[in-house]
């Protein structure tokens, strides 16, 4: 069986110079012949000779960190930009959902922009035509067909936006981090769905930071990082080896301000399980040797969905914080971890110098689920929220 | 099963094929902008209607009541509105068409279809306006019993047509990629629109023109051998063919120039937009 997707040798480069902007202007292009060539000009890989192929029925996840080139690599499988080298054979017709809801029109009604929408998207007038009812359904806003979309909520315009993209039939589906849409009972609408057309036989490309429904939805997974595929494989092994070995890829330097910089940020990425410790190590590099003034220090949990689960607080400890030499670290570990089993996102917030940042997806944990002590099973992780209490129970 | 690769653009194609595979975002794209254009003004698809009419009103009223300027005989109105549906079609078509690919950068940078789709929209959605305006004019016709030539409106109407749309499509395309590029066009293009406004016969009559050098430029332009066409029909004013050959050549050039350059960039308006 020929692949429906051949991904060979794609590369993508952009030039990114300290003083050229995104925005050419004319004045710069009368004048760029006169003027030196800027030096600082840099040619940046977002995609560096990545291949891979897909099969005609499977669904491929692709993870990768901020900046890995999923993004990247998503846009030319769309056709939207092109490779700088390479090329991708395509066996079949092609739909992205790069982000639903493109084409809205704040002044079109409902039904309108379904309309508007589902042909831009790729699809026929009849098509849409015979879905229309099923879309309408799906969304679930009926009510609301015919009134202009800037009335709706955002979360009814998303939820229009993906039942319209759900009803797509193209032979290659690429779904890029949709999931992050609506309530929970929506999203759980929205798996399905996913699933029942993996399972229809269309081959599905799936980008997410989610990895539960990666693993949910995907047999095999393409790690990217830094814009080179550093591994492919099944998902199950893959996903927990990436989660584990996140430690070891906190490679880069992060700026945080213009005189901070994060040059480590360790978390234990697993959590053995719940109850356990986690155990961290924070350091920060200074430009300037005087002893920093830190009025807020925090580290923020979030799920994988991106809801925030718990503020570590560390003002009380900020005088436990050990400066020395424009360094700044902080050791520590957290007691009795009582995350249901899951994946965390871990980002940091802080106020240093009267400069506050926050900074989301730093590093991720991994909780795994319990060894089972007790006679009964527990619940599945999805119904128990993010919190265990079990070992807090007193019944008097 | 369709077969395809995605790889550095090298060749050159206009793409007539895919255009075809996607003809009804033609279609869509058009109703769109229309019905976007006149849904929140009280009156609605009127303006389509009223806008040529204030300004044939304003133009009357300054050009031949006030300035006296020669409309060849033939009442002003009925003069200037022949020149006005033209040029409407190519000033808003080219406004919108320029502007199209910046306005909808954030479909381009998401969805792929072949762009030439919106510059072209852009002009369809200016040739609804056509339609209505022209509603407006056979009344203006009748109110000044102008005789009209079945056989004109027929032939030389649509012919005055496909030049500007051709011509409008050329420079618009053109623009449109040199405006993604560059933004500084979104500030020339309506100066550009008014010098030609003015440099055109659309307000007064092309014998208005002594100098030779003028008259020749003039006899290349198809602008004003679309609205001499146009005008022809409603005024039964001769036609002057070879003005109308040379201004079809210049036009399709300004197509090919415009189509060429817009594809030639096309593939990067992403990364630019």
């Amino acid at each position: 069986m020929k692949p429906i997707l051949e991904v060979q040798h794609i590369t993508k480069q952009f030039k990114i110079g300290a003083k050229q902007e995104r925005y050419l202007s004319l004045r710069d292009a009368i004048a760029k012949p006169f003027r030196r060539q800027d030096k600082n000009d840099t040619t940046f890989y977002a995609l560096n000779d990545v291949s891979f192929d897909v099969y005609p029925g499977e669904s491929v996840g692709i993870i990768g960190r901020n900046g890995a080139g999923k993004s990247t690599l998503l846009k030319i499988l769309s056709k939207i930009t092109p490779p700088t080298h390479g090329k991708i054979i395509c066996r079949g017709r092609v739909a992205s959902l790069l982000e639903v809801g493109t084409g809205f029109h704040p002044e079109l009604s409902g039904r309108e922009n379904i309309y508007m929408n589902g042909s831009i998207l790729g699809m026929r007038k009849f098509e849409i035509d015979k879905h229309f009812d099923a879309i309408v359904e799906f969304s679930g806003v009926e009510k609301f067909l015919d009134t202009p979309l800037k009335r709706f909520s955002s979360g009814m315009q998303l939820r229009l936006a993906f039942s319209v993209a759900a009803f797509l039939e193209p032979e290659i589906l690429i779904i890029d981090e949709v999931l992050a849409v609506g309530d929970a009972a929506f999203q759980k609408k929205c798996l399905g769905k996913m699933d029942e057309v993996s399972k229809s036989g269309r081959t599905v490309l799936f980008v997410s930071h989610d990895m539960n429904a990666i693993e949910q939805l995907c047999k095999r997974v393409v790690i990217l990082e830094k814009g080179q595929k550093i591994s492919e494989g099944a998902t199950q092994t893959l996903i927990s080896n990436y989660l584990s070995s996140n430690k070891d890829q906190w490679l880069g330097e992060i700026a945080l301000t213009e005189e901070i910089q994060l040059s480590h940020f360790d978390f234990h990425s697993i959590v053995e399980s719940t109850g356990s410790h986690l155990q961290f190590q924070i350091r920060l590099d200074f430009i300037k040797a005087q002893s920093p003034e830190i009025s807020d220090f925090c580290i923020l949990i979030y799920s994988l969905k991106g809801v925030r689960v718990a503020v570590i607080d560390l003002r009380p400890f900020i005088n436990k914080f050990v400066f020395d030499n424009k360094h700044l670290e902080i050791n520590g570990f957290l007691e009795d971890i009582n995350l249901v089993e899951e994946d965390y996102a871990i980002g940091l917030y802080f106020t240093i110098n009267n400069i506050s940042k926050e900074m989301l997806d730093l590093g991720h944990v991994r909780v795994k689920p319990p060894l089972a002590e007790t006679e009964l099973n527990p619940y599945q992780a999805q119904y128990r929220g993010f919190i265990d209490f079990s070992n807090n129970i007193k019944i008097s | 099963m369709i077969e395809y690769e995605i790889k550095p653009q090298n060749k050159f194609s206009i793409g007539l094929k895919e255009l075809w595979q996607y003809r009804e975002l033609f279609y869509f794209f058009t109703w769109r902008d229309v019905k976007v254009k006149y849904k929140q003004a009280a009156l609605g698809i009127l303006w389509a209607v009223l806008q040529p009419l204030v300004m044939m009103v304003m133009f009357t009223l300054i050009f031949s009541r006030a300035l006296k300027v020669s409309s060849d005989g033939i009442p002003y109105p009925v003069f200037a509105l022949s020149g006005l549906l033209i040029w409407n079609i190519f000033s808003n078509g080219l406004l919108n068409s320029a502007n199209s690919m910046v306005t909808n950068a954030n479909i381009i940078k998401k969805i792929y279809f072949p762009r030439l789709i919106i510059p072209m929209s852009a002009i369809l959605t200016a040739l609804v306006d056509f339609f209505f305006a022209l509603i407006i004019y056979l009344f203006v016709i009748i109110y000044y019993h102008q005789n009209v030539s079945i056989l004109k409106l027929l032939v030389y109407l649509p012919l005055g047509i496909l030049i500007t749309i051709v011509t409008t499509f050329g420079l618009g395309t053109f623009l449109a990629a040199l405006n993604v590029k560059f933004r500084d066009f979104q500030y020339l293009i309506p100066f550009l629109i008014q010098f030609l406004l003015f440099a055109n016969p659309v307000l007064y009559s092309s014998k208005a023109f002594t100098n030779p050098l003028i008259n020749g430029i003039m006899k290349a332009n198809p602008i004003a051998s679309a609205i001499q066409l146009c005008r022809s029909v409603f005024t039964g004013q001769q036609v002057d063919w070879q003005s109308v050959m040379l201004g079809s050549i210049v036009a399709i050039l300004l197509l090919i120039m415009g189509v060429f350059t817009f594809r030639k960039t096309e593939a990067y308006f992403a990364d630019l937009a």
